[in-house]
């Protein structure tokens, strides 16, 4: 009689178990992506204007994260630095277009270089509904060139150093931290703290279908965003550099073995990785205007969507890049049943968030990457 | 190392941390030097009793942040974890301090919960408003800090450590943002001021900042002695072994995930009752105050300067970049120009950010290195067979 209370007992509890467990695994696989697509749609019909700036600064997010993802991969340390490398790259386009080193005070400007892109001529001539004319590639081109060999420069002054002293991880990112502080502190040195916009003047706004309108401007940092990852896939997954990367990355001391120059991959991520940052930031500073403050500010959902995306993984970078915008956007326009409404100042906080469930639920991210 | 360690007297002398000492004092000298420099030599001895208070709040701050810098060495100096959400920690108690010590909000410009100040006071007769409140409010402080860490390590400390850093600024950003926007919980960005100070009643008005140093620096003292109890006990070597090697010590049985949790949740609390200490120093609490980089970043540069994994080290580290910072903030009293004066806070930052670096590439131990250390036991042993040594000059040295 006790025996069969307590097999009943223990296999009502077995039973619970059990679907604590499946609930668990359904959550963390087809359930996490079902709420995902939920939400979308939802935000789509609901806050469609949210929704499209959501896609917008996901955008830039992804390029972020997906050049945070290439470091983290193939490094294996939490680039700290990376958004304010971004925010650096774009004041090196902001100088190359006009430049000018600008005060503190308004006026206060010092025009440095002799020649400058926006003098070539036409550079500043709007391209179709855009604000900005060629200039703004030559200059993103040349930033993305400075930016890499910064990049390669910072590598062998310090992460090198660390690297042949066998550091943990942890005390390259420590490195990253301060390069960051100064980073950041250089740049309101020279530029001080006031907003910059690379061209000044009212952005003409598109009326798509779906009763959809956003900026120009909005539509080619989508575009790009979409470009440069498909250039980034075609890298990883169709070069000779792209396959010793992820060989890094999936282990970097049978690749060394296996013949690969794990030096020189370090050195060519770093430039591929320099580009990204580079084009990043002068899509950023399309989207917002400039002030040295960016760079802290994006940390937050750069680590969001590259986590959310799992770290390590381009399409995971692109997609968590999106969803952590789109997410942020729609969010602060919500009017929620207890909380109340969501105020704008919380709008990096959602990332925060969005990290926490995704590192409770699916530490390894959407696409799945070693934690 | 105990073979090493008992070899002889000669070997076991106080090594005096030279490199420390040393900027502490250039640091201090500079400060004494431009504070009196700058006070007006209106009284005989003006300069000097100008020169004397301005030090003095100096050192309330050192020890202020000498306590955030020990917090922070237990995480991360002992048993490696990565929290670069000090800031979350600073404001819960420095916060939670206002909160307890001060009276109800009245008037239609201050709004925040609590002000258990008066409820507090029961027994007014023995001046419980003197210290009893504020005993409570800083036990509180770390109360609700360790917590908050607790409830931060469930999702992110069992993962690797650069998650653990990325979540830890997150929650910053979230109790930074929570303060400024819920207006109505402490009084968002106008803030809070007229935090009472502890035994007010004991000095005149005009020597309260004395009593403050005092506060600061006994409270700083008590926690530095009890970490010093605490890591050369058997769970400090726990968290030392998990620091340098968290495979191996999962392998001799330790529960890893529990040590990191304890660890950071002490650091937590530690920076609790700094953040309470800063509140009765500061007496104003406004969140505009509480950044990302004067309240996290600036403690790792504390830290990492001083030296990682010792608590000497730590305040020393204190000591040398609080100097550093009250300096830049003295040079702007002279006539500079604006282009100069403008970016002086900048080039501060500057020489922060790579600080850290240099610290990194060229002198990985601080200032003042991490002692060898074995166990305590093994330590007393060690002075025993001294003191045998001692007591027969000519005998054979002892050796276990």
């Amino acid at each position: 009689m006790m025996a069969a209370v307590t097999s009943a007992r223990s296999s009502l509890s077995d039973r619970i178990r059990e679907r604590r467990r499946m609930a668990a695994a359904w959550l963390s696989g087809p359930g996490l992506w079902v709420i995902i697509a939920l939400f979308m749609t939802w935000a789509v019909l609901q806050e469609r204007d949210a929704f499209t700036v959501g896609i917008v600064s996901g955008s830039i997010f992804a390029l972020g994260a997906l050049g945070l993802t290439l470091i983290y991969g193939v490094l294996k340390f939490g680039h700290f630095a990376h958004g304010d490398t971004m925010m650096f790259s774009a004041y090196i386009a902001f100088f190359l277009l006009g430049g000018f080193i600008v005060g503190e005070r308004p006026g206060d400007e010092l025009q440095v270089l002799p020649v400058t892109v926006n003098d070539l001529p036409g550079a500043g001539d709007a391209i179709w509904k855009f604000s900005f004319g060629y200039g703004l590639w030559v200059a993103m081109a040349a930033a993305a060139v400075l930016t890499a060999g910064i990049m390669v420069g910072l590598d062998r002054l310090v992460y090198r150093r660390l690297r042949d002293r066998k550091s943990g991880i942890v005390i390259f990112s420590i490195a990253a931290l301060g390069v960051a502080i100064a980073t950041r502190a250089l740049m309101f040195i020279f530029y001080g703290p006031s907003p910059r916009l690379y061209y000044p003047g009212i952005r003409e706004r598109l009326d798509l279908p779906f009763d959809v309108s956003l900026l120009a401007d909005q539509l080619f940092i989508f575009a790009t965003a979409v470009v440069v990852t498909a250039l980034i896939y075609l890298l990883l997954f169709y070069t000779k550099l792209g396959k010793a990367m992820r060989a890094m990355a999936d282990n970097a001391d049978l690749a060394r073995i296996s013949g690969i120059n794990t030096d020189r991959i370090i050195l060519q991520t770093w430039i591929v990785a320099g580009g990204l940052i580079a084009v990043a930031g002068v899509l950023l500073a399309l989207q917002v205007q400039l002030d040295p403050e960016l760079g802290f500010v994006l940390l937050l959902p750069l680590f969001a969507s590259a986590i959310l995306g799992g770290l390590g993984n381009p399409q995971g970078a692109l997609v968590g890049g999106l969803i952590v915008g789109i997410t942020q956007e729609v969010a602060v326009t919500l009017d929620l049943p207890l909380i109340g409404e969501v105020s704008a100042g919380y709008k990096f906080s959602i990332a925060f968030i969005i990290l926490v469930l995704m590192l409770l639920v699916r530490p390894r991210g959407l696409f799945g990457a070693r934690v | 190392m105990s073979g090493e360690a008992a070899t002889g007297p000669d070997r076991r002398q106080i090594r005096l941390p030279i490199a420390g000492l040393a900027a502490c004092a250039v640091v201090a000298g500079l400060i004494l030097f431009i504070s009196y420099d700058q006070s007006p030599g209106a009284l005989p001895d003006g300069n000097i009793s100008g020169t004397f208070s301005f030090f003095v709040l100096f050192l309330t701050f050192v020890a202020v942040y000498g306590v955030f810098t020990l917090g922070l060495n237990i995480q991360w100096g002992y048993a490696g974890v990565f929290n670069f959400g000090v800031l979350a920690f600073f404001m819960v108690g420095a916060y939670t301090t206002a909160i307890f010590t001060k009276t109800p909000a009245k008037g239609s410009f201050t709004d925040y919960v609590g002000g258990f100040g008066d409820a507090l006071n029961f027994a007014p007769g023995l001046a419980t408003d003197q210290w009893f409140v504020p005993l409570v409010a800083t036990l509180a402080a770390g109360a609700v800090a360790g917590l908050l860490a607790y409830v931060v390590s469930i999702p992110t400390l069992r993962l690797r450590e650069d998650y653990l850093a990325i979540a830890t600024i997150g929650v910053a950003e979230f109790v930074r943002r929570v303060a400024i926007e819920e207006r109505g919980l402490v009084n968002g960005t106008r803030g809070l001021t007229g935090v009472p100070l502890p035994l007010r009643g004991l000095v005149d008005r005009g020597d309260e900042k004395y009593l403050k140093l005092v506060i600061a620096a006994v409270v700083l003292a008590l926690v530095f002695l009890a970490l010093e109890r605490a890591v050369r006990s058997p769970w400090g070597r726990v968290l030392l072994g998990l620091r340098e090697d968290e495979v191996a010590t999962e392998a001799s049985g330790k529960n890893v995930a529990a040590f990191r949790t304890q660890s950071f949740v002490l650091g937590a609390i530690i920076m609790g009752i700094g953040g309470s200490m800063y509140a009765y120093a500061s007496s104003a609490l406004t969140p505009d105050s509480f950044t990302h980089f004067t309240a996290t970043f600036l403690f790792w540069a504390m830290l990492m300067l001083g030296g990682s994994g010792n608590n000497q080290g730590a305040i020393v580290g204190a000591f040398v970049l609080w100097g550093f910072w009250t300096l830049t903030l003295q040079i702007q009293g002279y006539e500079l120009g604006d282009a100069v004066e403008t970016r002086i806070p900048y080039v501060r930052d500057l020489v922060l950010g790579s600080l850290i670096v240099l610290v990194l590439l060229l002198r990985p131990a601080g200032l003042i290195p991490q002692e060898a250390r074995v166990s305590m036991w093994v330590e007393r042993r060690i002075r025993k067979l001294q003191a045998a040594e001692r007591r027969s000059p000519d005998g054979e040295p002892v050796l276990d």
